[in-house]
């Protein structure tokens, strides 16, 4: 005995749809989503994936996915249904990942996340339902509008001239090497009904079998945004909408993939081989025992870009990491490579951090004037602040803040370059928090400066700062 | 419907309350045995039912029916 009934891929009574009708979908009458919905419930069930299965759902009429499907849901902001199921296919390599979305959706809002995610050739099945126009919103043009056709926002039929013309996602999808499988499908009489079927198992049977990115355009009816009685609007779909989106197999490489074929490495993000990675990068700057740090720095940089003021956040935080206390570097900057704007917040904790931003420094340094007047008043009571005098013009809160005042880049200029006004900056700090031994910050230049011919001189700048500190007191 | 269960024939079935009234069903059934209600379901369609005879049990109405829970084909 054969039974065409509902799917147990769907809830059996939808429980979080508000309002009565919790056997009923939300959608109107002859939509085709409640079509392609059904297809989907049905493979997963028969392939007996739905315990692994997370459905996520766009902005859209379909936005409420999880109503339905009785798997894993996720309903991700509008466009980012491809990314979204990016992230949680990569996290869970076992999981079947559904991008279930929009012509408004996917073509428009989302083309970035779409484009991309097809580039990357990710394990994932992108359903996307064209019905040629924004239906949840009531009609609006949407890109795969066709020319002529009316919408709410052209209400005198799509110009070419004016609007451009329809995008064609499926043939725009199949230029890319990674995908597996591009297929242009529609819910139209039951000889189409029935491809679209076959089209959906299989896209779902290839992520299964972990042979890469499938995409399946389904080309679908939208009665209210037409303006049709259900009937003729599938009718309409045939004659006209199948001219502008012509239906086929645009890209097939199922049979020569395995899951092996496309290089993806997710082991990548493991956290085990994420400390590895980090120790290798702890390891350039030369072993060391753990130093203790007496107060946790939480500090603040600030400057024109060009002065080094990310680099001399950086060289903090692995003098830092190699004391083996817990570092942050944020940097915060312009547009511009020279002359803008930038900061830095860098924390150095015997504990975890929290957050990497640092609101109310401990210690700021500041080498020009705006940075000056944009952040001395959030230092902390009793905080350093440390100012490039050779540029800076104004003077800090000495009641309130432990001043320490040194013409950096004249010093560095001293030393034989202006540019390296940030490093006598860092042996100042140093020296003025008492943080880490001046021979260890010493070292770890030495291991962190790539540039070889450059090191003796930082090391004479870090020390000039250093000194010209410990020598004012 | 427990006729036809008895009499051991394809039939289709449909939950007259679940039905918006689309007529797909009746576009695509190759023997013309479903039919539109005068009456009105609560939700205000005119559901679509089996006139009782004739069916194939072959499940296109099924699958061009956009209710996941409104249609049910049983082929014995």
């Amino acid at each position: 005995m054969k039974t065409y009934e509902k799917s147990a891929g769907f809830f059996p009574v939808f429980e979080r749809k508000t309002g009565p009708a919790k056997e009923a979908t939300h959608y109107c009458p002859g939509c085709g989503h409640g079509n392609v919905h059904k297809m989907i419930a049905e493979a997963l069930e028969e392939f007996g994936l739905i315990g692994r299965s997370v459905f996520v759902s766009p902005v859209g009429c379909s936005v409420f996915g999880y109503y339905y499907f009785n798997c894993g849901n996720f309903q991700a902001a509008h466009g980012r249904a491809p990314a979204v199921a990016t992230a949680v296919k990569r996290t869970n390599p076992d999981s079947i990942v559904i991008s279930y979305q929009g012509d408004g959706d996917l073509a428009a809002i989302g083309t970035a996340e779409t484009i991309h995610a097809a580039n990357r050739g990710e394990n994932i099945c992108v359903f996307f339902v064209n019905n040629a126009i924004y239906g949840m919103t009531g009609g609006q043009m949407a890109p795969t509008t066709m020319i002529g056709q009316r919408s709410t926002t052209t209400p005198q039929g799509r110009l070419e001239t004016v609007h451009g013309n329809p995008i064609r996602m499926a043939e725009m999808l199949a230029t890319l090497p990674a995908p597996t499988y591009i297929e242009r499908v529609a819910i139209g009489d039951s000889k189409h009904i029935m491809k679209a079927r076959k089209a959906i198992r299989k896209a779902l049977k290839i992520q299964a079998e972990g042979k890469g990115y499938s995409f399946v355009e389904i080309v679908s009816a939208c009665p209210t945004g037409w303006k049709m009685d259900p009937v003729h609007a599938r009718d309409w779909l045939l004659e006209d909408m199948l001219k502008v989106f012509p239906l086929g197999v645009f890209k097939d490489e199922s049979d020569s993939r395995d899951e092996n074929s496309w290089h993806r490495r997710y082991d990548a993000y493991e956290p085990a081989v994420v400390d590895e990675y980090l120790d290798r990068l702890k390891s350039t700057l030369g072993e060391a025992e753990p130093v203790a740090l007496e107060n946790d720095l939480h500090c603040k940089f600030a400057g024109f870009g060009g002065q080094g003021i990310l680099t001399l956040g950086l060289l903090l935080s692995q003098i830092g990491m190699r004391a083996g206390q817990h570092v942050s570097w944020f940097p915060a900057y312009g547009p511009e490579m020279r002359g803008g704007t930038a900061n830095c917040s860098v924390n150095l904790c015997g504990s975890r951090i929290g957050t990497p931003l640092v609101e109310n420094p401990n210690v700021l340094v500041v080498m020009n004037q705006p940075s000056l007047d944009a952040f001395a008043d959030q230092v902390t009571d009793g905080g350093v602040i440390i100012v490039d005098t050779t540029i800076v013009e104004g003077r800090p809160d000495a009641k309130r803040l432990r001043p320490v005042l040194i013409p950096a880049t004249a010093i560095a200029d001293e030393v034989g370059m202006a540019k390296i006004a940030n490093v006598v900056v860092l042996g100042a700090l140093v020296a003025a928090t008492g943080c880490f031994p001046r021979a260890f910050c010493e070292d770890t230049l030495r291991a962190a400066i790539k540039k070889r011919s450059l090191v003796d001189m930082n090391i004479d700048a870090f020390g000039r700062g250093y000194d010209f500190v410990k020598n004012a007191r | 419907m427990t006729d036809n269960a008895a009499l051991d024939v394809p039939w289709m079935e449909v939950n007259g309350e679940l039905c918006k009234g689309c007529q797909l069903c009746l576009a695509v059934c190759p023997k013309s045995v479903i039919a539109i209600s005068e009456k009105l379901n609560s939700a205000s369609y005119h559901p679509a039912y089996y006139t009782g005879a004739d069916c194939t049990g072959c499940g296109l109405c099924f699958y061009a029916c956009p209710e996941p829970g409104a249609i049910r084909v049983t082929k014995p």
